[in-house]
């Protein structure tokens, strides 16, 4: 380990916090982080709900309409009306 | 001037780790304080590790005071999030209101 | 042939309440035909061992067999027994003969008649015994028959207090019975009878220390085991179960109390005739209290008006004749007044059954009357128990009874002469009570309200069937059996049985003696026909004159109600204390109730703790952690 004496030495605190970090205890670092993955994923599950009702827009729909599918031609009588289905 | 010593620091650790537990007891009104007490706990826990370190010199106190910040800030999601839950459910998050396990 | 008689009713009993449901009358049949070849049976034997002289012991087998106590189950036929045998049989066969008709219209006749062959059994076994240990067991097993026959109509209360009543008093003197059989059993070390009678010389002498008196051994035995005797036998002190055991039907009290279980102490008293010849106290005691037992019974009679009940305080005032004949040394004429007894006084019972049947259970004398002419065979068969009873002369009572007070007077002391005066004043007692109630039943005017003279009707023959066989025993036993019994060469009977410690004297009694108690008798009937039927006036204002004499009387001489305020009350008190005080104060308040109540008051503070509230648990743990860090860190 190299744990030497803190006031002797001229690196950085935070330099000799990453030079043991990364190198002895690197499983330990990287537990945590998993830990921290967990704990975002248990806060997000459990938090969530869907709202039903809630409108939003496809544009992927908008983009791939297509004329076939959306304008009708029709003949209309004069006096006569012509029916919109809806 | 008094000298300021590693017995200062760790009284320091002590009286924070202190007001933590009472700040659980002494709770009548929010969950929430509940959850910043044991923050308070924790972190006086590492005052004292961190003191250590640095009056020993060993580098070691101090990366476990980081593994122990990690795991509290998890820990704190965790607590958050299941306080929603809880208020959605309830209703209420007075710790007066929580008497389920009556009796 | 001796097991046969003695364990055919005990089948009959068993059998008879098993089977009852398999055919109609069953158990009626099985337990009347099993008594009646018992019967038939225990009369062979009594001829067989009077003729050839076969007397034995059979032993079946070791009861108990502890150090030198030694009891055994065994049949001792010698000429006591064998003759008790005739007369317990012959009547228990016919009373099962009488209860088929009487009982008839019961629905828990198996119940009955089960009862009825048990009770025979067990008094067999007592009669049979050659030890006092057997002679208890009998005891016993016929006063807990006499519990269940008495309070056999169990939804009745006045049954069921009676039957208690019965069965406590006569537990008085079991305790005295068995006081007795511990005295002998210390003393003598054994308790077969043979062996206790040829010891019983060597105690003469033998003195205890009681209670600050000195009396000899043998009389204290005798004292005793005569306590018994009183409680089974109904006499003065222990007699207020008898009227209160007529709630039971009819066919019980013929058979229990009548010839049989009351009996019992007489018996008692006279097979242990080794033992008191040996104590002049003891015997003069049994004359006393058989003397004071005849008188008071026979006072008692003359003012009651329930059919049953006169014919109960007839029983004990005969028996206090008996046992008085047994005090003044005549243990075998004591043995021949119970075997006549036994038949008049059955007939008796089972005539006033028939009578009471006729007027459709109407036991009240004031309501009956003037029925001679509609019920001919009862009334001839009644008008033979009363003959008998009375001792008129020729019937088997005269021999029976005018031989006791003869013997009295022979014997020459002051106590034989005033026991002979007082037996002279209750035979003629006994015939005026006897006449009152056969006049007042049979002749008169008709009485009754509910039931019309002529729907009174006679008994089927299955009820007077036996009725005829018991009144040729009333008529004839005397006669017959007097020589054998009582005669000059009576110990060629008896032999050894019955001992007898001065040779019994056969001196001429002047005739004036001999002829006072027929003449009073005699004379008394057409003095009670005058008084109870022609001319009642007399004896209306003699009585409303003597009201509290009468009062006295009609109320038992108010010994009921003394015992009431002596033992009863105290013993209620005594009970309830320690019931409510002991029992519930005490043992249960600290014993279940209590802790129960404590569990549940500490359970209720416990749960105190379980607030609900996160907090107060949290606390809780932290006082928790510290202490046990404190404890780890000091040690």
């Amino acid at each position: 380990m190299s744990s030497s004496n803190l006031e002797l030495s001229n690196i950085s605190n935070t330099h000799q916090l990453g030079l043991v970090m990364y190198t002895d205890y690197i499983l330990y670092f990287q537990l945590a982080g998993i830990i921290l993955l967990l704990s975002m994923i248990g806060a997000i599950l459990l938090t969530f709900r869907q709202r039903t009702g809630v409108k939003k827009q496809s544009y992927f729909n908008q983009i791939s309409r297509d004329p076939s599918s959306s304008i009708e031609l029709k003949e209309v009588e004069s006096n006569k009306g012509v029916k919109v289905d809806d | 001037m008094i000298e300021i010593g590693l017995g200062h620091y760790l009284s320091l650790g002590a009286i924070i780790f202190f007001l933590g537990t009472i700040g659980i007891f002494l709770n009548r009104k929010n969950v929430i304080v509940i959850l910043m007490s044991i923050e308070l706990i924790l972190l006086a826990v590492n005052i004292n590790l961190i003191s250590f370190s640095i009056f020993s010199g060993d580098i070691v106190g101090q990366i476990f005071t980081m593994l122990i910040l990690t795991v509290a800030a998890a820990e704190a999601a965790i607590g958050l999030a299941i306080i929603v839950i809880y208020y959605r459910n309830k209703g209420s998050i007075r710790v007066e209101d929580i008497h389920g396990m009556k009796g | 042939m001796e097991y046969a008689v003695i364990f055919l009713p005990l089948i009959g009993s068993i059998v008879g309440y098993l089977g009852s449901s398999l055919i109609k009358y069953f158990s009626e049949i099985t337990t009347s035909v099993l008594v009646s070849i018992s019967a038939i049976l225990s009369i062979l034997l009594f001829w067989n061992g009077f003729q050839n002289d076969t007397y034995g012991n059979y032993k079946i087998f070791e009861w108990i067999s502890s150090g030198n106590f030694i009891a055994n189950w065994s049949i001792n036929i010698d000429p006591l027994s064998s003759i008790m045998l005739v007369v317990v049989t012959f009547v228990s066969a016919l009373v099962h003969i009488y209860s088929i008709g009487y009982m008839s219209h019961d629905p828990h006749k198996p119940r009955f008649m089960s009862y009825l062959s048990l009770f025979t059994f067990s008094m067999l076994v007592l009669v049979v015994s050659d030890n006092f240990l057997q002679l208890f067991f009998g005891w016993e097993g016929v006063g807990l028959c006499s519990y269940l026959l008495i309070g056999f109509w169990y939804k009745k209360d006045s049954a069921n207090n009676a039957a208690i009543k019965a069965f406590i008093v006569n537990r008085v003197g079991d305790f005295g019975l068995a006081i007795g059989i511990f005295l002998i059993f210390f003393y003598f070390g054994t308790i077969n009878f043979k062996e206790v009678f040829d010891l019983a010389p060597q105690f003469l002498d033998k003195k205890l220390v009681f209670f600050g008196f000195e009396p000899s051994l043998i009389t204290l035995i005798c004292l005793f085991l005569f306590i018994g005797a009183m409680g089974k036998s109904a006499q003065f002190l222990l007699h207020t179960w008898l009227p209160d055991a007529m709630e039971g039907p009819t066919p019980v009290s013929a058979l229990i109390h009548a010839a049989t279980m009351v009996t019992a102490g007489v018996f008692l008293v006279v097979r242990c005739s080794p033992l008191f010849e040996y104590s002049q106290t003891a015997l003069n005691l049994v004359t006393i209290v058989g003397m004071i037992t005849a008188i008071f019974a026979a006072s008692v009679a003359l003012v009651q008006n329930d059919i049953k009940k006169i014919v109960a305080y007839s029983t004990c005032s005969q028996l206090g004749y008996m046992f008085f004949a047994a005090g003044v040394g005549a243990y075998h004429v004591a043995m021949f007044h119970l075997f006549t007894h036994a038949f008049f006084k059955a007939l008796l019972f089972l005539g006033s059954g028939s009578v009471i049947h006729a007027f459709k259970d109407e036991q009240d004398i004031r309501n009956m009357g003037g029925v001679s002419k509609k019920l001919p065979y009862t009334y001839i068969f009644m008008l033979i128990g009363t003959l008998a009873l009375t001792g008129f002369p020729f019937l088997s009572g005269f021999y029976s009874k005018d031989a006791i007070i003869e013997f009295a007077y022979l014997r020459n002391t002051s106590l034989g002469n005033y026991a002979a005066t007082i037996g002279i004043f209750t035979a003629f007692l006994t015939s005026i009570y006897s006449w009152r109630l056969f006049f007042k039943t049979f002749h008169g005017s008709y009485n009754n309200k509910k039931v019309s003279i002529d729907e009174t009707r006679e008994s089927p023959i299955v009820m007077l069937a036996p009725l005829f066989f018991l009144s040729i025993g009333a008529i004839f036993a005397g006669y017959y059996f007097k020589e054998i019994l009582i005669g000059h060469h009576s110990n060629d009977f008896w032999q050894a049985s019955i001992f007898f410690l001065n040779e019994i004297k056969h001196d001429s009694i002047p005739s004036w003696f001999l002829l006072l108690t027929p003449i009073l008798v005699t004379i008394s009937i057409p003095i009670s026909f005058y008084y109870f039927v022609t001319n009642t006036k007399i004896l209306e204002n003699f009585k409303n004159t003597n009201l509290p004499l009468y009062n006295f009387l009609l109320n038992k001489w108010f010994i009921d109600e003394l015992y009431e305020q002596i033992f009863i009350n105290p013993a209620k008190k005594i009970g309830s204390f320690f019931w409510k005080q002991g029992d519930q104060g005490i043992i249960d308040r600290f014993g279940p109730d209590g802790l129960s109540k404590l569990i549940k008051k500490i359970s209720d503070k416990a749960s105190l703790f379980q607030t609900g509230f996160i907090y107060d648990y949290a606390f809780a743990m932290l006082i928790g952690l510290s202490i046990l860090l404190t404890y780890l860190i000091l040690n």
